[in-house]
């Protein structure tokens, strides 16, 4: 048992702290917020000679290795300063389904571009009917001589609207629910039947409800092999589960710290309101809440690094996804309640905390979700 | 970063297997299992083949007695104990009064008390708080007078466990009444059997003879049984508070009532036709819970970790001390659940050993509602989870 970082994963922090202690502050996030894309191309550009993109790939790949630990290190850190650029989406989600799914080809194609920041990615799962069931696909794959035909509506894609080329997750074969018959299909983001409906989530990051209508592809553009592909996804889900989680937790401690800080220093009836045991107490109940969350995120990220079968690999997982939000909900909303009236505005960076905490609750199955995963599995 | 033990701790995590498999008195255990109250006999039984096997303190250093295991060894060990139900030594010898004394105490003082605390010859107990000082122990009220060679003790200890066994008590007494109320405490240890001394016990709303207030009138106590300096009490009291917080979470414990719990709902009928177990309500409740107990399982390996490193316990411990409270009387609400009518009845005396009677419902279940009852006090001692809020606010986020 080892609860310590590596030299490596030292590194990784720092380089992450750095970056943003220079680049990321509050009003620059504004400016990149309010541009076009939702986020900086020089600062993906960066990510990619920072050497951050290489992160979630195997070395054998041409990555830094892969760990889940790793990219719990470097998410906290990312959290915290509520970086907008789509790592998740592009490099955790698409990255690890090429890389888990794609033949020596395709990964020989695809990872390269992805690795050196000059791909944006995005990964078509979620449908209007599926929630967060990543079996339920409805959107079908129809072979027709060596081409093959997607049609579907897919919702929430996290950097749909920039992405290059998307992966969308079809049905070759089965009914709506069935484990087999799953496929992972590469397609360009502007191919003739693809309407892409562009909007910014409640975090302010860029996504797209997605209708695809006769979409016809080259069946070689298939990852690996059709109709196999639920259970990489479910592991490359959980992967980035984590690390959207991590996210959170650096995000939560960043709301207790800043509820703190200003607790000492807003004063009402003649002394600091950090004075008053009513509001001490929840603060320490504040506390407690994120060491849990850090705690079972850590777990987690340890499991998916161990010789630990799937199923306890997705416990892990779901558990942390489901404690995280109750942590979510609780540090949030209490930050948001100790700072009154000027935590609600648009201004204070608190209530950008308090969005992109809420939209991770939602990414990749909330609380209630996960806790019934935990529960069945 | 990783969760995995090396082969060596795994090898370690077999011989404690091997060994509360094998020495761990089937009687007892047998007791343990169908929740039959352990006696005094039974628990020095057990002690004494702890202490044989040279594992009944873990925590001293090795030249007296001490195991000289790792903080994952420790871990291991106390997973193991939990898992088979072997009860922890009881704690206020070879826990809380052996660290004061193999750190403030005369090296008189060690030959006199630690050996007999490893043997099981002398049995411990606590002599803290009092009825007007709880929280707020620094206001405690009971004297030592100087008198030549002797301390003259007067004033009454409540909340005292398992007193009624007690060979010794370890007191805070009062020494100085003028100084600031901390300044004015020593640390005295005191024989049980001196004239002057009357254990009362105090019936708790399950029944159970746990409890006792402590009367000391005119108490003769040789100065020789002072720890440390006069008026230090204080500090060696809240040193023992901060390094004695191994285990405190008692995950092991919790995790076996939750499987015992989960057993139990498998076999019961929710009325409808179907088990309790099955309900997606209930199994709602038992996963949120498990999940709790995985959270603080790792912040608690997450503390070890720390003080493997060479950091001391931080006050973070405190979270350890709050959460491990609330979960496991979580616990305690879900038999009750499961109990349903079954818990009703109060037969407190069916849980004693040698009960004759026709016992009523089974095992943990008839007990539910006592153990409900008893265990409200797990959040309110050991300074009470409020008390640890405090502490986490002041050391902690500097408030």
């Amino acid at each position: 048992m080892d609860f310590s970082f590596t030299e490596e994963q030292q590194m990784l922090q720092d380089s992450v702290q750095k970056f943003v202690r220079e680049n990321y502050d509050f009003d620059t996030r504004k400016t990149i917020l309010a541009s076009d894309r939702g986020f900086s191309d020089a600062n993906w550009q960066l990510f990619a000679e920072l050497g951050w993109l290489t992160v979630p790939f195997a070395e054998e790949d041409g990555g830094f290795g892969g760990s889940a630990v790793d990219l719990m290190v470097m998410m906290e850190e990312l959290g915290k300063a509520l970086v907008l650029e789509p790592f998740v989406p592009t490099a955790v989600l698409a990255g690890g389904l090429v890389a888990g799914l794609g033949t020596d080809s395709q990964k020989a194609e695809l990872l390269p571009k992805i690795m050196a920041g000059e791909l944006q990615l995005a990964c078509a799962i979620s449908e209007p009917e599926s929630r967060y069931n990543l079996a339920n696909v409805a959107t079908t794959a129809t072979v027709k001589g060596d081409h093959v035909v997607l049609d579907g509506n897919k919702v929430a894609v996290l950097n749909g609207a920039n992405a290059d080329q998307l992966l969308v997750v079809a049905r070759s074969a089965g009914s709506r629910t069935d484990r087999d018959g799953i496929s992972v299909f590469l397609v360009e983001g502007d191919a003739d039947g693809i309407h892409r409906h562009a909007y910014r989530t409640i975090d302010g990051h860029m996504a797209a409800n997605i209708q695809l209508q006769n979409v016809k592809i080259a069946a070689d553009n298939c990852l690996g092999d059709a109709g196999k592909a639920l259970q990489e996804l479910e592991k490359v889900v959980d992967l980035a589960t984590v690390a959207i989680a991590a996210e959170g937790v650096g995000i939560l401690e960043a709301l207790l710290q800043k509820t703190v800080e200003y607790c000492k220093t807003r004063k009402q009836f003649g002394v600091p309101i950090a004075t008053f045991q009513a509001l001490q107490h929840r603060m320490a109940d504040m506390f407690i809440e994120c060491q849990l969350a850090r705690s079972i995120v850590m777990m987690a990220a340890m499991k998916l690094n161990s010789s630990a079968d799937d199923r306890e690999k997705s416990r892990s997982v779901s558990a942390a996804k489901s404690r995280l939000g109750k942590a979510i909900f609780a540090v949030g909303q209490e930050a948001l309640q100790l700072h009154g009236g000027i935590g609600m505005t648009d201004e204070l960076d608190v209530a950008h905390l308090f969005k992109r905490v809420t939209a991770i609750e939602t990414q990749f199955g909330n609380t209630d979700f996960h806790t019934g995963r935990f529960a069945r599995r | 970063m990783n969760a995995d033990f090396t082969e060596d701790e795994l090898a370690f995590q077999q011989e404690v297997r091997d060994f509360l498999e094998s020495e761990f008195p089937a009687d007892i255990r047998a007791k343990v299992d169908n929740n039959i109250r352990l006696g005094k006999d039974d628990i020095v039984r057990w002690q004494k083949i702890l202490n044989d096997k040279g594992w009944m303190a873990p925590n001293w250093p090795v030249e007296y007695g001490g195991t000289g295991w790792t903080a994952t060894q420790k871990h291991i060990f106390n997973q193991e104990m939990g898992r088979i139900g072997a009860p922890e030594p009881v704690p206020f010898g070879v826990k809380m009064v052996a660290p004061v004394i193999l750190t403030y105490g005369t090296e008189d003082q060690k030959k006199r008390f630690l050996p007999d605390i490893l043997e099981s010859k002398a049995w411990w107990c606590q002599g803290y708080s009092e009825p007007n000082a709880g929280s707020d122990l620094a206001s405690l009220k009971t004297t030592a007078v100087r008198d030549g060679d002797h301390y003259v003790v007067n004033g009454t200890k409540t909340w005292n466990t398992l007193g009624q066994y007690a060979d010794w008590i370890f007191c805070l007494v009062r020494t100085d009444n003028t100084a600031k109320k901390q300044e004015g405490i020593s640390f005295l240890l005191i024989d049980m059997k001196s004239p002057g001394i009357t254990v009362n016990p105090i019936v708790l709303m399950d029944g159970s003879p746990e409890v006792n207030e402590v009367v000391f009138d005119n108490v003769q106590v040789p100065v020789d049984n002072l720890i440390g300096e006069e008026n230090k009490g204080w500090t060696y009291a809240k040193v023992l508070l901060t390094h004695e917080r191994t285990n405190i979470a008692r995950v092991p414990y919790t995790k076996r009532r939750i499987n015992e719990l989960k057993t139990v709902a498998g076999k019961r009928d929710d009325g409808h036709g179907g088990k309790l177990a099955d309900d997606p309500a209930f199994a709602r409740k038992v996963a949120e819970m498990e999940i709790d107990l995985l959270a603080l399982e790792y912040a608690e390996l997450r503390t070890l970790a720390a003080v493997t490193v060479g950091k001391a316990p931080g006050p973070e411990s405190s979270i350890l001390k709050i959460v491990g409270t609330e979960v496991a009387q979580r616990a305690d609400e879900l038999f009750l659940e499961v109990a349903g009518y079954d818990a009703l009845p109060f037969v407190p005396e069916q849980f004693e050993d040698g009960f004759n009677g026709e016992p009523l419902g089974e095992g943990y279940l008839a007990s539910a509602a006592l153990d409900y009852f008893n265990h409200r006090k797990v959040s309110i001692y050991g300074g009470s989870n409020e008390i640890q809020k405090n502490i986490i606010c002041k050391a902690v986020l500097g408030l």
